[in-house]
């Protein structure tokens, strides 16, 4: 089973890999999307079309040359996509079964199933938002990124968990915090790409701000990036200022540590909170806030790779061999 | 667009007859500190000054790290800790922000709770004169019964739909029906606010008024010992705690054992212990592991780790016997572990009763649960498959009375270095099995008995930590409330059309960022236009 997970891995990786290609092709053989293009009128903002703006029917119509290979490109891009996320789960629970528990015990296994609910979340958003399958390069950018990054640096064979961890809060703990994380993994994705969007509006033209050409308007994505935190937000508190302390009551009798992973853990919440403060406050920027969007997600790195690498502590799954 | 203007400055009061300026400059710095901006700046800050402690070691999670830290840096080590490094999350400095904080949060809620109330109290605005300048607006539609039915009709189903909702009726026989909806948004986001005010006090309390204690409890009857200061290894009693103010309780730990996995990782743990809990009382079972403390009335023991105590028996050179049970602590995961025993009152001559320090005796030991086969010096396996004890026999002056307590489980090493303290019976350690005897060159002799397992207990009692629980659980509530709630507006107009019947007009508006709205606002216009709502 361990080896069949191992072979999944790779597999899930080269499928990734392959949507990510033809989602570029598309990305770069395509005109301006009809997204690109309806967006760039300017839309009835205010309104709530929060949800990112869909091109109005006429447009698209009228838009669409006769027969859009590129769309196509992109089309089996999403089919791939899919793929990718079956092989990914598949390698998710080979793994779980081989370990005979939940594949979270390590670091390895840890980003394995972040990236899984990055993707899951992922393809949620373009099943109800077809119109925002142009970033589709950047999501898969980000979960190949990660995963090979994983795969290479932190790759454990599966073992067993130590006791400290064999507790239904450790489960309910982690389980909150990988749902947030794999969601923020995505919300960075659209703020991302939101930076890139307005410094292209603004006149700018040179790498990375020539990438806004044919991505969203920049207001979908900056109210995609929102929702996303939004939703992330609650669940990473009740992961990390919740469930965790009272699994480290439980476990060490204090539930507050200031261990390494509990100190980066309070750092993110508190970047996120200022992210929410900023978005909530009219004389800061958009793309300020944004800006602290992805720090935050930063220290949400730093606390997966830089933390179990760099600083011992408590946290004994935090070893990056799994030792 | 999320609607939270910095609060508007209250309603410029009539300049005061003499205009103080400390006064207004008092008024300012507040008005900036309470500002949404500088509570900005001081999460940031605060997120900052986290960091530091999170790269150098902090001396309440592993002050022997901080040892280490100092003899690797010893000139920058000191500068470190003046500034607080070693010790951050209780520094001045760091102390300084989350209070800053604190004073901005509550100065930013509680105006902001008034005109909360005073919202909630008021009834929603009458309709703007032009609904067609509204985010959303629906054009006028014909409706067949008169606009006072037509009103109670839309009211109705705007109430049903909880929307708090005024009928007003116009000088010129037409009606209006306001709606605002989403009050909870607010009432979720002071809640959150107000509840890790709760919290950061509950941790407050929490400090003051809470202790710890850890202790190594050997297994047996005769190894109990009772909550109090003395008693433990190390403790920590918060600034309102008095020694004298510890419950009473005793432990015995009755049994412990721990099992392992083939590659030696640990795989289960289990302590059973008779507690005590009233002076006198009666001893009742007691059984904890990792993750699942024993609860005791104010305090919870907790399973922080465990290892092997080593039995020996001395033998001195007058046939005196004295029997200690030192408990040797684990150096790695296959429980190499390290000990010492001391023992300063033999060689006692029973005609003088006088005690000579020079004939005291000491060993140092390394216990091995499994030996190498292969001959290493290290254990290979946690549990006792195949023990063996390397002692190192010290004769002369242990130090104990030149009142340096030591470390119980070191000898004093000064005392080996300037002689007073001498090796016995060769450079290498003596290796002895269970039941195993060794005789020194002066006669006397040292008998490896045995081993009973100890627990690390960690016992602590924090009485606010329901309480700081209850506030994060309430404080999530309100954060989901607020990031999830939408404050609107909705506006109905009906007017008598000529003849019979009426036309209804509508209008919306979103006051916080909501792209839901518009469908929310088709769905309550479709509603009201009533089953023979004709068609725009
Ligand atoms: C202790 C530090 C603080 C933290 C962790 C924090 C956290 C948050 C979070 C996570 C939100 C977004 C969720 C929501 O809308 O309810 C929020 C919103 C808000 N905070 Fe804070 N806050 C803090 C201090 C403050 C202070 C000092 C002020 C006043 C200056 C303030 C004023 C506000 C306001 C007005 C909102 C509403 C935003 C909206 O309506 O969308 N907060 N805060």
């Amino acid at each position: 089973m361990a080896e069949l997970s191992n072979q999944l891995m790779a597999v899930t990786v080269l499928a990734y890999l392959a949507a990510m290609v033809l989602y570029a092709a598309e990305y770069a053989f395509g005109n301006k999307s009809h997204i690109g293009r309806a967006a760039q009128r300017p839309a009835r903002q205010l309104v709530g079309a929060g949800a990112p703006v869909l091109p109005p029917e006429d447009v698209v119509v009228e838009a669409a040359p006769p027969r859009d290979r590129a769309a196509l490109l992109g089309q089996i891009g999403v089919g791939l996509n899919w793929l990718a996320f079956a092989l990914h789960l598949g390698t998710v629970i080979t793994r779980g079964i081989a370990a005979h528990r939940m594949p979270w015990g390590n670091m390895y296994e840890f980003t394995l199933t972040v990236t899984l609910v990055g993707s899951a979340v992922w393809i949620g958003v373009l099943t109800r938002r077809p119109a925002l399958r142009h970033l589709g390069l950047f999501a898969t950018l980000a979960l190949v990124a990660l995963l090979g990054l994983v795969g290479l640096v932190a790759y454990a064979p599966v073992g067993p968990l130590v006791p400290a961890l064999n507790s239904y809060w450790f489960i309910i703990h982690v389980s909150s915090i990988i749902l947030a994380s794999g969601i923020l993994l995505i919300g960075v994705v659209p703020a991302a790409m939101f930076l890139v969007r307005s410094g292209y509006d603004s006149g700018k033209r040179g790498f990375p701000y020539s990438l806004g050409a044919k991505v969203p308007a920049a207001a979908a994505l900056e109210r995609l990036t929102f929702r996303l935190h939004a939703f992330a937000f609650p669940l990473f508190t009740f992961g990390a200022l919740i469930a965790g302390p009272i699994w480290a009551e439980a476990s060490w009798g204090r539930y507050w540590n200031w261990d390494p992973k509990e100190v980066w853990a309070f750092i993110s919440f508190i970047v996120y909170a200022g992210y929410l403060h900023a978005r909530a406050t009219p004389s800061i920027k958009r793309s300020t806030a944004t800006w602290i969007a992805i720090l935050g997600f930063a220290t949400m790195l730093m606390n997966l790779f830089g933390v179990n690498l760099f600083f011992g502590g408590l946290h004994s799954y935090a070893n990056a061999g799994g030792e | 667009m999320t609607v939270v203007e910095e609060r508007p400055a209250a309603p410029a009061a009539p300049p005061p007859r003499r205009s103080n300026r400390a006064w207004a400059l008092l008024r300012n710095s507040w008005r900036q500190l309470t500002s949404m901006r500088t509570a900005l700046v001081l999460l940031f800050l605060l997120a900052v000054a986290a960091i530091p402690g999170s790269v150098l070691p902090q001396r309440p999670v592993s002050p022997e790290k901080v040892t280490a830290y100092y003899a690797e840096h010893p000139s920058l080590a000191p500068k470190l800790d003046n500034l607080g490094g070693f010790n951050v999350y209780a520094s001045a400095w760091f102390a300084a922000i989350y209070l800053l904080l604190f004073v901005s949060l509550i100065g930013c809620v509680t105006p902001r709770l008034a005109d909360h109330f005073r919202a909630l109290r008021t009834v929603p605005p009458d309709a703007p004169r032009r609904l067609e300048r509204l985010p959303q607006h629906a054009k006028a539609t014909e409706r067949a019964d008169d606009p006072a039915v037509a009103a109670q009709a839309a009211a109705t189903l705007l109430r049903r739909r909880r929307f708090r909702t005024k009928v007003r009726e116009g000088e010129d026989g037409s009606w209006t029906v306001s709606a605002e909806k989403g009050y909870l948004k607010e009432t979720g986001n002071l809640l959150f606010h107000i509840a890790m005010l709760t919290v950061l006090i509950g941790v407050g309390i929490g400090h003051w008024y809470g202790w710890h204690g850890n202790r190594i409890l050997v297994e047996g009857n005769d190894q109990g010992f009772c909550n109090s200061v003395a008693q433990y290894d190390e403790s920590t009693l918060g600034p309102r705690v008095d020694a004298a103010d510890l419950p009473f309780f005793c432990l015995r730990l009755t049994g412990f054992q721990a099992s392992f996995q083939d590659n030696g990782q640990p795989k289960d743990f289990n302590a059973d212990v008779d507690v005590q809990t009233e002076q006198d009382g009666p001893w009742r079972d007691g059984h904890f592991t990792v993750n699942y403390p024993l609860r005791l009335p104010e305090a919870s023991v907790h399973l922080l780790g465990h290892g092997y105590a080593v039995q020996l028996r001395f033998t001195d050179r007058y046939g005196q016997q004295q029997t200690k049970l030192v408990p040797f602590l684990p150096r790695d995961g296959a429980f190499t572990s390290e000990g010492v025993a001391s023992f300063p009152d033999v060689n006692i001559d029973p005609r003088t009763n006088k005690r000579d320090v020079n004939l005291q005796v000491g060993f140092e030991g390394v216990y091995v649960p499994t030996v190498d086969p292969n001959g290493g010096a290290a254990s290979v396996y946690p549990a006792e498959n195949d023990p063996a004890l390397f002692l190192t026999a010290y004769r002369g002056d242990l130090g104990v009375e030149v009142g340096n307590p030591g470390s119980v489980y070191a000898l004093d090493q000064g005392q080996i270095a300037n002689g007073e303290l001498k090796k016995v019976g060769g450079d290498r350690p003596q290796r002895l099995a269970k039941g195993q005897s060794y005789t020194l060159d002066d006669g006397t002799k040292v008998e490896f008995l045995g081993t009973r397992p100890f627990a690390t207990l960690a016992i602590r009692h924090d009485p606010a930590s329901l309480y700081v629980l209850i506030g994060a659980v309430v404080g999530l509530l309100g954060l989901m409330l607020s990031l999830g709630g939408h404050r609107r507006r909705m506006w109905f107009r009906i007017t008598p059309r000529g003849g019979s019947g009426s036309l209804v007009e509508a209008g919306g508006l979103p006051r916080t960022d909501y792209p839901g709205f518009e469908t929310e606002f088709g769905e309550l216009v479709g509603a009201a236009r009533g089953p023979d709502g004709g068609t725009p």
